[in-house]
């Protein structure tokens, strides 16, 4: 949603889903998962919503729903595109809202090619690289300077010269060709490629651009133009196909349809709720932002009842990735440094977000000195670039699965574990444990003696005797961590909203919150470097790490959310907190750990403890908690008034402008330039905030607007296209190419996977597996499988089939199976239930097979055992996210027990070997998929995958 | 837990005394069956707290089995034994709990349903409610239909454990609702055989595995109060606190409602109307009626198919509501047997 709207959280608050008059819950079993959070669409049913449910499994979500539309797993492009094309091909979009609000009028470059054109392709692949450059994508610039240049790309043909013409009659400004003609705008915008580019990396900040002016058509009608290549690149996305490729029949579509489009417009809102359930495929960005323009087309965006719904599976989930555990952002989501390419501060700040572009991004170089000036105080002089040098540059992805390849090298001696259990909880759990055991040190901190701190005694690998425990070279720490109740800070949940908890009861032990471990790590690593002159220690001895202790010798956790609020350093008001993130100053004479988070202390009051009861406020309820940015609770909600500023509609008024005090208001906080007029139009030179007009609801977007094209900012492509997922029984029935072709992957013997579409083999494993959570448990169970109250409740290990599935395979109900995927065998028991639907894809039978991942053997002392489900997963991700598809596998699955011992590495070299599997199997970037009555494309695939 | 041994109200006593043997008849009838109050047949004065109780409402319940585990950690109901320490499936759906009993207080169902027992159940439901079939309109029928109800103790208006216990540990609170007093309970077990809902049960002897210490092994611990007999008290020690009840403070959806008696079955019936007119004539109210066998139920439910799907049985009987007309009965045959003694003593007196 970062690269659609500019901002990577949830568009609204989970309390807003009662407004809405229609609530498509896909990607998420939103009332086993988010259950505090599903009474708000409970409260919407009570008021009239229409609740429709779309998931692979009819589940306890699809129980209150209105309806349930069973899918198969990993086609939900399909059935968004087709959704796309309904609303544009019936006239259903909401027209004075995609006009003012969207990129539909931008014209895209000459050079852009679609996947219509390609088969399957944008233009600018690279085969050796498996990458796109993506300069063909971009938008073409109205500077004079523009026109001609760019090789060729821009030159303005008859039809453009028209457009331009219809432009300056419907807006007088911002059209006529700019006098500013700088280095960069010789080319079109969003040129340049970045090896940074990725969606969460837009958490938010929408990618940079040049500058602003962009070509445009008002009237929608020039071929290059957003709108129209929208119409073409999903025009082949119909009912039939829905039903080919989903599995989902013409009368279910229609339903959903026709829902959507008359509970949005004017007077009504409709909302997506997603979880998991769509980022966990390797086109998982891509399923998220069909949704996002799905929502522009209908102007459900910044409205009540609107918006898309990220739910977050965790606690404090939006808030690991607002101040980040992730390899490539910085708190706030700045970018981190790419080595080789930003080794320099300028070049660094400006790839970021130009000066020239609109919106609120166009600050970014203060955001960034207030964090440096937060992490190295004194130390960071405008002298020394504020310590650029100190930040590590990125070298590479470094994400969680690169990590444990690289360990399965050797190329890893520690590993830190911290609140996660990735023994059971990752993909491809076998690998995992593999890997770990190739570290020198490992260090785990958790409330139990979890998997991941046991596997070398009593992991599966123990068991079947491929690990020995005398041979294991790892040296395993465990350390005792404090519970939620047991530590004070803040948690950021779901709705970008930050809560502030006390401490109940001390930890036992020596249990310790996780800020006091790594606040007296920090001082034991800087006391060993005191006498340091190696000026690699600096950036540690020159850390801010003078926080407060209270009377047990505790760090006051209040102090760290005041760094991250950040405070004056100089002038009248130094000492004191800033107010928002637009006190901040690139000079230095401000600080702030986190730019979107400041204003949570605003006049030295912890905001996130505010807890007002909603009884006792509006709907809004602005004084529970405090929201990021700027405790706003509905992102874009300039966009819940006309271009004039007025409320669409009385129902669903929100924000709007008042002509009388000149300012923006209403019941949120205005997620605009307070003053800034709705019939305001920037100059042409202006940059940053003062260059939004006044209808650019998107402020953190480059060009103000919601992107229904993402000419930047998304690696594998500027519209979202359906590909299957790396194993998949079925044939991509809409392209040539298969298979999401800038999927990362890593071939190896012990991460296979089965042939995809009907390639030889595929037979082996001839079913689609998806995995997911119960509302019992929490993840990989360390929260749970060792508490009895819960584990009574989910006792067993089990999996779910249809009745027909059941039959075929012999199958007895509550009875034993073995599920087989080419990465590993497990055992689960049978639940044979009418929830499972087989579907009808492509003129074949899909059987889906679902299991939940809560299990595993081994774990000192837990309540409950059994199989982990992800040791079934492959390791495949996300170009953009480097996440992985634990969603869609293809399993074979058989009554009975499974072997032990060395007998389940046998039945799975059996699997193996009968499916011909080869490291190179479904893990091509580019290839089409090869028909089952096309023996002899099935031969080429085996020839190239032997290669 | 513990609850204090309560002392009888002194109004109670007196109303007793004052009705006085020729207030017999009356007093019966209220006790045993047919609609009253029992907090004041209770012998708590009309002054005390309203009459409590929940509404369970069915249709948006997401079982989520919270109020389950709210109940057990508020209450200190352990965790049910299992065989080995290891606690298996008990294939029923999702429901691993099985069925209300010591350890479970709160117990969510779970029953999966096809599209001819939907079309079934709309029309039980609308020959219940009366609702001529074209008179509400034709909501669409689901391929599959996944019931979730929590069900709990009914808080009988005439409650049969509590009048064949023999010890008084089972009593009438002041908010009408029935508790058991561990301290007082002899485990004889008439209550769990009284009950027409199967509700109450003796918390077995053994061991019971317990929320452990950090790190070290799970430990077992002996099961708390066993053989004593264990329902819901309605958190008894909350609901005189000014609290709700731990289920329906952790219910999400607020499937579980709690209040006054009188309130939740108003409520109960407002959405029953409202479901009723938006067509699904399934839903049906159950407990609510002060006319069936036990006199309703202080917690009420709304269903969507019949009681008997839920493992509720439809027509419950307090075990003790035969007792005045046994009563009657056995007084006719005494004196009947009396006579026949006189008559054959006289007899055989004569005789002799």
């Amino acid at each position: 949603m970062g690269a659609s709207y500019g901002r990577g959280g949830a568009t609204q608050y989970l309390q807003d889903l009662a407004n809405s008059d229609c609530i498509v819950i896909q990607g998420s079993n939103m009332a086993e998962c988010h259950p505090v959070g599903f009474q708000w669409v409970e409260e919407a049913k009570q008021r009239g919503a229409r609740v429709i449910h779309v998931d692979p499994r009819f589940t306890r979500t699809s129980a209150v729903a209105d309806r349930h539309i069973p899918i198969r797993a990993g086609s939900d492009i399909v059935l968004l595109g087709a959704l796309i094309n309904h609303v544009l091909s019936k006239d259903l979009w909401f027209q004075e809202y995609v006009r003012n609000y969207t990129n539909a009028s931008f014209l895209v470059s000459e050079k852009f090619l679609d996947t219509e054109d390609l088969d399957g392709l944008f233009s600018g692949y690279d085969e050796e690289l498996t990458a796109y450059d993506m300069s063909s994508w971009a938008y073409q610039s109205s500077d004079p300077g523009a026109a001609e240049g760019g090789e060729g790309a821009d030159s303005l043909g008859g039809e453009n010269a028209k457009a331009d013409k219809a432009q300056e009659q419907d807006e007088d400004s911002d059209s006529s060709p700019g006098t500013i003609g700088s280095a960069d705008s010789s080319h079109p915008h969003g040129q340049t490629q970045s090896g940074a580019s990725s969606g969460e990396s837009h958490g938010s900040g929408g990618p940079s651009l040049e500058h602003a002016r962009v070509k445009r058509d008002e009237t929608l009608q020039d071929p290059r133009c957003v709108f129209q290549l929208l119409k073409k690149h999903y025009a082949r996305y119909t009912p039939e196909m829905v039903k080919r490729i989903c599995g989902i029949d013409e009368e279910d579509f229609a339903y959903l349809a026709d829902s959507l489009a008359s509970n949005s417009g004017r007077d009504r809102t409709s909302a997506f709720c997603y979880a998991v359930g769509w980022t966990q495929h390797t086109d998982g960005v891509q399923i998220i932002r069909t949704a996002a323009i799905l929502q522009l087309l209908l102007g459900n965006v910044g409205r009540p009842g609107g918006g898309i719904m990220a739910l977050r599976g965790h606690a404090s989930i939006q808030g690991s990735t607002d101040i980040p555990t992730l390899y490539n952002i910085l708190p706030g989501y700045l970018p981190m440094p790419l080595a080789g390419q930003q080794d320099d501060w300028d070049t660094y700040i400006n790839s970021i977000g130009n000066k020239k572009q609109k919106g609120f991004w166009a600050n970014s170089d203060a955001y960034m000195v207030c964090l440096m000036k937060s992490w190295w105080g004194d130390a960071a002089t405008k002298e020394n670039d504020w310590a650029f040098n100190y930040l590590p540059k990125l070298t590479g992805a470094h994400g969680t699965y690169q990590t444990v390849m690289s360990m399965m090298h050797g190329g890893v001696g520690g590993y830190f574990i911290v609140g996660q259990n990735p023994a059971v909880g990752s993909a491809n759990g076998r690998l995992q444990r593999l890997g770990m055991a190739k570290l020198d040190w490992l260090v785990v901190r958790d409330f139990q003696l979890i998997e991941s701190a046991t596997w070398w005694k009593d992991g599966p690998e123990i068991e079947s005797g491929e690990l020995e425990t005398e041979k294991i070279g790892t040296e395993v720490f465990f350390l005792p961590a404090a519970t939620h109740t047991e530590k004070a800070g803040s948690f950021t949940q779901t709705q970008r909203l930050l809560q502030w908890r006390d401490k109940a009861v001390n930890p036992p032990g020596d249990a310790q919150s996780d800020l006091q471990f790594f606040y007296l790590l920090g001082q034991k690593i800087r006391q060993r470097v005191a006498d340091s002159g190696d000026p690699r220690d600096r950036p540690l001895l020159d850390l801010t790490w003078d926080y407060p202790v209270d009377d047990e010798g505790e760090i006051v956790p209040q102090s760290v959310l005041r760094e991250i609020n950040g405070r004056h350093l100089a002038g009248p008001k130094a000492g004191q907190m800033l107010g928002s993130y637009l006190d901040m100053k690139a000079d230095g004479s401000t600080s702030g750990g986190c730019w979107i988070y400041t204003g949570v202390y605003a006049d030295s009051v912890n905001h996130a403890a505010d807890r007002v009861s909603r009884h006792d406020q509006d709907d809004v309820a602005a004084k529970w908690g405090w929201a990021w940015p700027a405790n706003r609770r509905i992102l874009y909600n300039r966009a819940s008034a006309d271009p004039d500023g007025k409320p669409w509609s009385e129902r669903k008024k929100l924000v709007w402008w008042d002509p009388d005090e000149k300012k923006w208001t209403g019941k949120d906080v205005p997620d605009f330039v307070p003053t800034t007029a709705p019939d305001y139009r920037a100059p042409e030179d202006a940059g940053g905030p003062e260059a939004l007009d006044g209808n650019d609801p998107f402020v953190m977007q480059a060009d103000g607007k919601g992107w229904l094209f993402a000419p930047r900012g998304l690696v594998d492509g500027p519209l979202p296209t359906h590909y299957e997922a790396n194993e998949s029984p079925v044939p991509n029935p809409l392209y040539g190419q298969q298979s999401n072709p800038t999927r990362v992957t890593f071939p190896g013997k012990r991460n296979l996977f089965a042939g995809a579409g009907r390639v030889r083999g595929t037979e082996v494993f001839p079913f689609v597996f998806t995995t997911y959570r119960l509302t019992e448990h929490h993840t990989a169970g360390g929260m749970s499988r060792w508490l009895p109250y819960l584990s009574e409740l989910q006792p067993e290990m089990f999996c779910e089939v249809s009745p027909e599935l059941a039959a075929e395979r012999g199958l007895e109900p509550y009875g034993w199976a073995t599920i087989v995927s080419p990465r590993a065998v497990i055992e689960a028991r049978v639940l044979v239930t009418e929830r499972m639907t087989p579907l009808e894809i492509n003129g074949q039978t899909v059987h889906q097979v679902g299991v939940p991942y809560h299990w595993a053997t081994g774990g000192t002392s837990a309540v409950v055992h059994g199989d982990s489900a992800n040791d079934l997963i492959g390791i495949v991700l996300d170009p953009n996210v480097q996440i992985q598809e634990s969603k869609v596998g293809s399993c074979d699955i058989r009554p009975g027990r499974r072997p032990t011992g060395p007998g389940r590495e046998a039945l799975l070299e059996e699997y193996q070997q009968r499916a011909g599997l080869i490291p190179g199997t479904s893990n091509q970037s580019l290839g089409k998929a090869h028909r089952a009555d096309d023996p002899r494309r099935s031969e080429e695939n085996g020839e190239e995958a032997r290669q | 837990m513990r609850f204090p041994t309560v002392k009888l109200p002194d109004a109670r006593v007196s109303e007793w005394t004052a009705r006085g043997a020729g207030a017999l008849g009356k007093f019966w009838d209220h006790q045993l069956s047919g609609p009253t109050d029992p907090t004041r047949d209770a012998g708590w004065a009309a002054s005390t707290k309203p009459r409590k109780g929940f509404f369970t409402d069915t249709s948006i319940c997401i079982g989520c089995k919270a109020c389950e585990v709210a109940c057990k950690e508020w209450n200190h109901v352990p965790a049910r034994p299992a065989e080995d320490n290891t606690p298996k499936l008990k294939e029923s759906s999702y429901d691993n709990s099985g069925a209300l009993g010591a350890d479970t207080w709160r117990h969510v169902a779970f029953i999966e349903q096809d599209k001819v027992r939907v079309r079934e159940a709309r029309e039980t439901g609308a020959a219940e409610a009366g609702i001529a079939p074209g008179s509400v309109p034709d909501a669409p029928l689901p391929q599959v239909r996944w019931l979730m109800s929590s069900d709990v103790c009914k808080h009988c208006t005439h409650a049969a454990c509590l009048d064949v216990c023999p010890t008084g540990s089972l009593f009438r609170t002041e908010f009408g609702t029935v508790v058991v007093q561990n301290d007082v309970c002899n485990g004889c077990g008439y209550c769990v055989a009284a009950c027409p809902f199967g509700v109450i049960e003796r918390r077995e002897a053994g061991t019971v595995t317990v929320g452990q210490k950090r790190g070290l092994p799970t430990p077992q611990q002996k099961v708390p109060e066993e053989g004593l007999a264990q329902k819901c008290t309605l958190c008894y020690d909350r609901i005189g606190a000014d609290m709700e009840p731990a289920c329906a403070h952790t219910c999400p959806t607020k499937s579980i409602k709690y209040g006054n008696h009188e309130d939740m079955v108003k409520l109960a019936r407002e959405r029953l109307s409202e479901l009723h007119s938006q067509g699904v004539t399934e839903a049906r109210l159950y407990g609510t009626n002060p006319d069936d066998g036990v006199g309703g139920t202080g917690s009420v439910f709304l269903l969507l198919d019949e009681p008997e799907v839920y493992g509720l049985p439809p027509d419950p009987v307090v075990t003790t509501a035969d007792l005045p007309s046994m009563f009657r009965l056995a007084g006719v045959a005494g004196t009947a047997m009396i006579g026949v003694a006189l008559a054959v003593f006289g007899a055989m007196g004569r005789a002799s």
